[in-house]
């Protein structure tokens, strides 16, 4: 291991050079500041040239210059003959309608499409300080329900779809979505709660939290497929989708009552004693003056909470719901494209890596600002 | 309530009111868990009542049946014809040692990429950063499905991979010598780990020494007698032979060594490389939160980087480090239960095949809980304690 540094504060050399120099010079000093600076770190420097070189020669040669782009029909023959030494990209566009849509009916599959795309705008909207208003409730209802008539339909026009048919990348963001509209007002409740002076509240709202964080997810979503039903009276038959976005509610109000409780203990008692002296009432307090500083407080952690959620939606797979990984998992049950499950997983892994990056490094930026002011 | 009223100071004085601040808390209070105990109770005679008209027996009697479920993959005697209990205790010694091992390998590498992304070194650090951004925002199940599909596409046994001798990588996972624990060797075991516990004491006691006279004191050598000198001793003594198991490839499959399955190895694998990357941020977060001064002020004395680091600057990280560590610890222990998708037998995977073959919903899903709240206040506990041993001690 090289030396440790702090890095962004400590001036590199050329900085402080008295001389100028042309731009090779310049470079020529970068590379000795950064690669070359000590015996170890040159050594490790080489290493890690040639290692990259390596793996980076490799890859290149695997997924550009002996990979098949596309091929003809079903017949997978061509890529058979070069598994191991290339990738088959034809997998790809073959069965991208059928991973990113599921079985909804293919000529109807503009409409989750367009659900997919109102979802991205929903988030991009709500991701801009200047719409964090109490509107932006009424704007994520509206979104919401345009999303379920286009996704059920129903309408003239619109033929409907029962949700056994959905698939794909709008059932994971509808899990992602819907589990933290409801799980945020859940989890102000019960952050709330737990920070009440009434002890039995605090007692009840300490056991969810605790007893939910305490066992993993995959146990919520058996306890949602296999022993819910057995709780319900007769007749009653909620749907499996449905089952599992109220685990989901339950998991992520949770974990956000957690984030939330530690914006309420950032808060200063004055402002509590403040708001007491108005006389307010309990609920006025907490909703006008407590709240909006909390939540503030919060949102680059609440904001990595979310990158967290919307991986662990992913897990359905397991209770065979048919989000983004489990119909790319179906997607290559087909035997002709059997062999070929690392260029799918790499394909889905690449969408999941989209949204959950541009989350990451939005939540970076708010940091930054929130340190800058 | 009406504005003009005067409200009541909150004190000893009663009213039923509800302006009455300790009548209307009261009041909440019966709502809140009347509602609650409601539910529950509507829930659990609907589950009552269900379970009758399944004919499905409650309670745990189960347990002393034949479970009749093979398990490809245990360090504990098994056969299908045990009871579900031998099971349960088959599948929860499984999550352990995935999550055990895990935790270890994962505090190693995330450590070391931790402090990779604080090196001087460009490339090294760029390098680590893009490992940790790209490993902590694709899903851990996703990751764990593309190491298994990895795994499935090494060549057969008779092809195997061979890095060093003995060690081989195929499709039947990964296979390494081993040393056979029995008789003797375990007696050099023991010898072996009563010296570390006397290490352990014996640095405790020169340190306090130290801290009377200020002369520091070598452990090495006493360290060398006890660690290596005692069980070196053992075995001799008790001649003890030290025949190292070397596998062998016997038709299809090796004979011999340690063999760690594909599904465990894959599992292992993907939470450690997975936790590493969280864990290498709050490394990396843990050493950037400790002043500069300290760095300034250590250097000023002369002292090694390496020194520095490691006696000045480290274990006043470990203080910011500990806690978020503790829950990616709890994280890795549930994140095991992933096992289940890849067809490694762990608590999960187990309950989960009891549940279908004796249709026990309740009884199996509460015996997971039980056990995963178990281990994690077995974590919370054992983390709290070494917290609160590397705290600042203030007066």
């Amino acid at each position: 291991m090289t030396s440790v540094t702090d890095a962004p504060e400590n001036p590199l050399p050329f900085g402080r050079s008295r001389h100028r120099g042309t731009t090779g010079n310049r470079v020529i000093r970068w590379l000795r500041a950064n690669l070359f600076s000590s015996i170890p770190s040159t050594i490790i420097s080489l290493l890690l040239i040639l290692v990259l070189a390596k793996a980076y020669a490799s890859l290149v040669q695997w997924g550009f210059w002996n990979a098949i782009w596309s091929v003809p029909g079903n017949d997978t023959n061509a890529c058979r003959a070069i598994r191991g030494l290339g990738a088959c990209w034809a997998v790809v566009p073959e069965k991208f309608r059928f991973i990113l849509f599921g079985t909804y009916p293919f000529d109807q599959q503009w409409r989750p499409a367009l659900a997919t795309l109102t979802f991205i705008a929903l988030f991009f909207l709500s991701s801009r300080p200047s719409f964090w208003r109490r509107e932006l409730v009424l704007v994520w209802a509206a979104a919401l329900l345009v999303i379920g008539l286009l996704m059920w339909g129903g309408l003239p026009g619109l033929p409907f779809v029962s949700q056994d048919r959905w698939g794909g990348l709008p059932v994971t963001l509808i899990l992602a979505t819907f589990g933290l509209a409801f799980g945020f007002p859940l989890g102000i409740l019960v952050a709330l709660g737990r920070r009440s002076k009434l002890p039995a509240i605090r007692s009840l709202c300490v056991l969810y939290v605790e007893l939910i964080r305490g066992v993993p997810l995959i146990s919520l979503l058996f306890m949602a497929s296999v022993m819910f039903p057995l709780f319900m009276p007769d007749g009653v038959n909620i749907d499996k989708l449905l089952r599992a976005q109220i685990a989901f509610v339950l998991y992520a109000g949770a974990y956000l009552a957690e984030v939330i409780r530690g914006g309420l203990q950032a808060v200063p008692r004055g402002q509590h004693e403040a708001a007491d002296a108005l006389g307010l009432s309990y609920w006025q307090k907490n909703g006008l003056i407590i709240l909006p500083q909390a939540i503030r407080h919060v949102i680059p952690p609440l904001v990595n909470t979310f990158i967290a959620f919307f991986k662990d939606t992913s897990l359905v797979l397991i209770i065979g719901i048919f989000d983004l990984l489990t119909t790319a998992k179906t997607a290559i049950i087909d035997p002709a494209w059997q062999s070929f499950s690392v260029e799918v997983y790499l394909f889905v892994g690449l969408i999941y890596f989209a949204f959950c990056f541009a989350m990451s490094r939005y939540s970076r930026r708010l940091e930054a600002q929130a340190g800058s002011t | 309530m009406t504005t003009s009223t005067p409200r009541h100071p909150p004190g000893p004085r009663w009213r039923i009111s509800l302006s009455n601040e300790r009548f209307a808390g009261l009041l909440w209070q019966i709502v809140v868990v009347g509602i609650a105990i409601a539910v529950v109770a509507w829930l659990w005679s609907n589950a009552i009542h269900n379970l009758s008209v399944r004919r499905i027996s409650t309670g745990f009697a189960f347990l002393g049946r034949e479970a009749g479920m093979p398990i490809a993959d245990t360090w504990l005697a098994y056969s299908p014809q045990n009871t579900y209990l031998r099971a349960f205790i088959v599948g929860v010694v499984n999550t352990l040692r995935v999550a055990a091992i895990g935790i270890v390998l994962a505090t190693v590498l995330g450590t070391m990429i931790g402090i990779a992304r604080l090196s001087s070194n460009w490339l090294l650090s760029r390098l680590a950063a893009v490992y940790v951004e790209v490993l902590r925002d694709v899903p851990l199940l996703l990751q764990l499905l593309f190491w298994y599909v990895l795994m499935q596409g090494l060549p057969a046994a008779r092809a195997a991979w061979k890095p060093i001798d003995g060690v081989y990588l195929s499709n039947r996972g990964l296979v390494l010598p081993s040393i056979p624990i029995e008789g003797g060797n375990l007696w050099v075991m023991a010898a072996a780990a009563v010296g570390l516990i006397g290490c352990y004491g014996l640095r405790r006691r020169l340190i306090a020494r130290q801290m009377l006279d200020g002369q520091p004191r070598r452990l090495w050598p006493y360290a060398l007698v006890l660690v290596v000198g005692l069980p070196a001793l053992v075995s001799w003594g008790l001649g003890v032979s030290w025949t190292i198991t070397m596998p062998e490839l016997r038709g299809f499959n090796f004979v011999g060594g340690l063999t760690l399955s594909p599904e465990y190895f894959a599992l292992l694998v993907a939470l450690v490389t997975y936790t590493s990357a969280f864990i290498a941020e709050i490394v990396r977060s843990g050493i950037q939160a400790v002043p500069r001064g300290q760095w300034d002020a250590a250097m000023a004395l002369g002292l090694r980087r390496s020194f520095v680091l490691q006696h000045i600057v480290m274990p006043q990280a470990l203080r910011v480090i500990i806690p978020p560590m503790t829950s990616q610890y709890l994280n890795l222990t549930k994140n095991s239960s992933l096992a289940v998708a890849v067809g490694y037998q762990d608590i999960v995977s187990i309950a989960n095949t009891t549940l279908n073959q004796t249709g026990q919903a309740i009884e199996a899903i509460a015996l997971i809980m039980a056990v995963f709240l178990t281990i994690s206040l077995g974590i919370s506990l054992f983390m709290n304690w070494y917290n609160a041993r590397i705290a600042l001690v203030e007066r």
